[in-house]
């Protein structure tokens, strides 16, 4: 007989679990050499609580009420649990914490598009270092977990989370029209972008031209000079971050597989700064992403810098199988 | 927005570029501007029935337009050309909108029956109008967006069939000239939306293949800006 499950959800039967556990234990393996030590949180939170770290990804799909009535919610990622969890148990501790994770979050899905209701993530969580040496030991332990995921072909990304809100400010562009703006900026929609800016009042060829030709700037560090050239405060300021970012990178010889994107753009509300993506030559997705957010803990009472990554431990996988196919060549 | 969520997705961004070409309607005008830019086409355009077309150092992949998002979402095409009346329906795939070519351009339309009272009448005496449409979830925002209430029929042949046999009140639908309505004595009452056909690319290609890309969406820049 045959019993369904929710659309988006997955048996894994034994062939499968014994190469996700080897996938699994390299990556943990990784992360503790870094001295990360792995952590778990309850599936199930306070919604309140959750809503705290990020209140616009906090409308977990996922909500229901305990015996109690109290309202709970399944987590959608580790960064805001991780957060709650260091502010609760490692408030007197001495930074920096190095936290790593291998657990199961949830999200909603659209129906027939192959997206999964719950997913695995891998990933680690600095608190206590600043930028940019933070986001330098993130890049690097993010590099050696690709590279014994045996992905060495794989890009990281690496923008400024701050870059488009201080540009549109600049431009005098607040509100619910701003919020529009880095919805378009984050989705790429370019042509409805230059529709929205030119509908603006005070906003000319010159400026829109300039939005969009900085959201198409992506490449080595030469994309930060022709950004520049671009002009405005905001750029200066995105540019001089990144540049030092990357100029750290480079000193620690981490920089190679980096690619500066200043149209990168994340979805999550908690990011500052630098910001980060995977990229894969064999996958049409993303394989994961990550940065900083330096204002996350303080919402729990930490005042704390901190950065992180997270893989998507089912892509990975994917990722890994199909340059096998390929004939597994490494060079 | 779209939260990215893990899912088993088994693309490539490797070996020449591929290119999503819509058959159909668009299709004529996209082989022109490929033509313009360079891109061998005789092929597409010869009799023969294949797919896939492999040119010099890129490869057309044709399908139909309201496939277009869907192949380029998941990377099995790095870029591609579809009308933006699919990229509406479609609103919720993931997949960058980089130039508008400003050819295939045609009105996203409510209409009804020559001198029928129907739509405005459904409206203010059952506060509900049944539209018929090819493009439900469009036709659904528009009227939401407006505060009307709406039940939207989804049909996939003839729209204009709805209303005439008593379906529907009305009907949302693409129009380019006209003439199908005409001849149908249907007539336009609003204009939603005018679509025309776009340049769109998968995001993993659009970061790993940047410089094909951006050369890709220059070239057409230039032809459709002339």
């Amino acid at each position: 007989m045959i019993h369904p499950i929710p659309p988006g959800t997955r048996d894994i039967l034994p062939d499968e679990m014994r190469e996700l556990r080897r996938l699994h234990l390299a990556m943990v393996d990784v992360f503790e050499r870094h001295g990360y030590g792995e952590v778990a949180t309850p599936a199930i939170e306070y919604d309140e609580v959750l809503a705290r770290g990020d209140g616009r990804t906090a409308d977990s799909a996922y909500r229901f009420f305990d015996e109690r009535g109290d309202l709970l919610a399944l987590r959608s990622d580790m960064t805001v649990p991780i957060a709650r969890l260091a502010a609760s148990r490692y408030a007197g501790a001495e930074p920096p914490l190095r936290l790593c994770y291998l657990a199961n979050a949830f999200r909603a899905v659209r129906p027939q598009r192959g997206q999964m209701r719950e997913f695995a993530q891998a990933g680690v969580e600095l608190i206590g270092t600043p930028a940019p040496e933070g986001t330098v030991e993130v890049v690097e332990v993010l590099e050696a977990t690709l590279d014994a995921a045996g992905l060495n072909r794989a890009v990281i990304g690496l923008g400024d989370a701050d870059l488009y809100r201080q540009l549109l400010t600049e431009l005098g562009i607040e509100g619910a029209a701003r919020d529009s703006l880095l919805e378009r900026l984050a989705g790429h929609d370019l042509v409805g972008l230059e529709g929205e800016l030119s509908g603006l009042e005070g906003v000319g060829d010159e400026q829109i031209a300039t939005c969009i030709a900085l959201s198409q700037l992506r490449g080595g560090r030469e994309v930060l000079e022709e950004a520049r050239s671009l002009g405005g405060a905001a750029v200066e300021r995105a540019t001089a971050r990144l540049g030092e970012t990357l100029g750290a990178l480079e000193a620690r010889g981490v920089a190679d597989r980096v690619q500066v994107d200043l149209g990168l753009l994340r979805d999550l509300g908690y990011y500052s700064g630098a910001i980060l993506e995977v990229y894969d030559p064999a996958l049409g997705h993303v394989l994961g992403g990550g940065g900083r957010y330096d204002g996350l803990l303080k919402r729990f009472g930490l005042d704390l810098p901190a950065a992180g990554f997270a893989l998507y431990l089912e892509r990975v996988h994917v990722a890994q199988m199909e340059k096998e196919a390929r004939g597994g060549d490494s060079t | 927005m779209s939260v990215e969520v893990a899912g088993a997705v088994r693309a490539k961004a490797e070996g020449p570029l591929k290119l999503a070409v819509p058959r159909g309607a668009l299709l004529g005008e996209t082989l022109d501007a490929l033509d313009a830019i360079g891109i061998e086409t005789a092929e597409v355009r010869g009799e023969s029935r294949s797919l896939i077309f492999e040119g010099d150092g890129i490869v057309l992949v044709t399908m139909r337009p309201s496939d277009v998002p869907t192949y380029v979402e998941a990377g099995a095409a790095d870029v591609g050309i579809t009308g933006k009346d699919v990229l509406l329906e479609q609103a919720d795939r993931v997949v960058y909108e980089l130039l508008d070519l400003g050819f295939g351009r045609c009105r996203m339309v409510l209409a009804g029956r020559v001198g029928d009272e129907k739509l405005g009448e459904a409206q203010r005496r059952l506060g509900m109008m049944r539209i018929a449409t090819k493009y439900p979830r469009t036709a659904e925002r528009h009227f939401e967006e407006a505060g009307r209430q709406v039940e939207v029929i989804e049909v996939k042949g003839s729209v204009e069939l709805a209303p005439l046999i008593g379906l529907a009140d009305g009907i949302v639908d693409l129009v380019a000239t006209g003439r199908t309505l005409e001849e149908n004595d249907l007539e336009v009452r609003e204009e939603i939306v005018e679509c025309t056909a776009r340049f769109v690319a998968n995001r993993v290609a659009h970061k790993l293949r940047a410089a094909e890309v951006d050369e890709l969406t220059a070239k057409l820049r230039e032809t459709t800006a002339s």
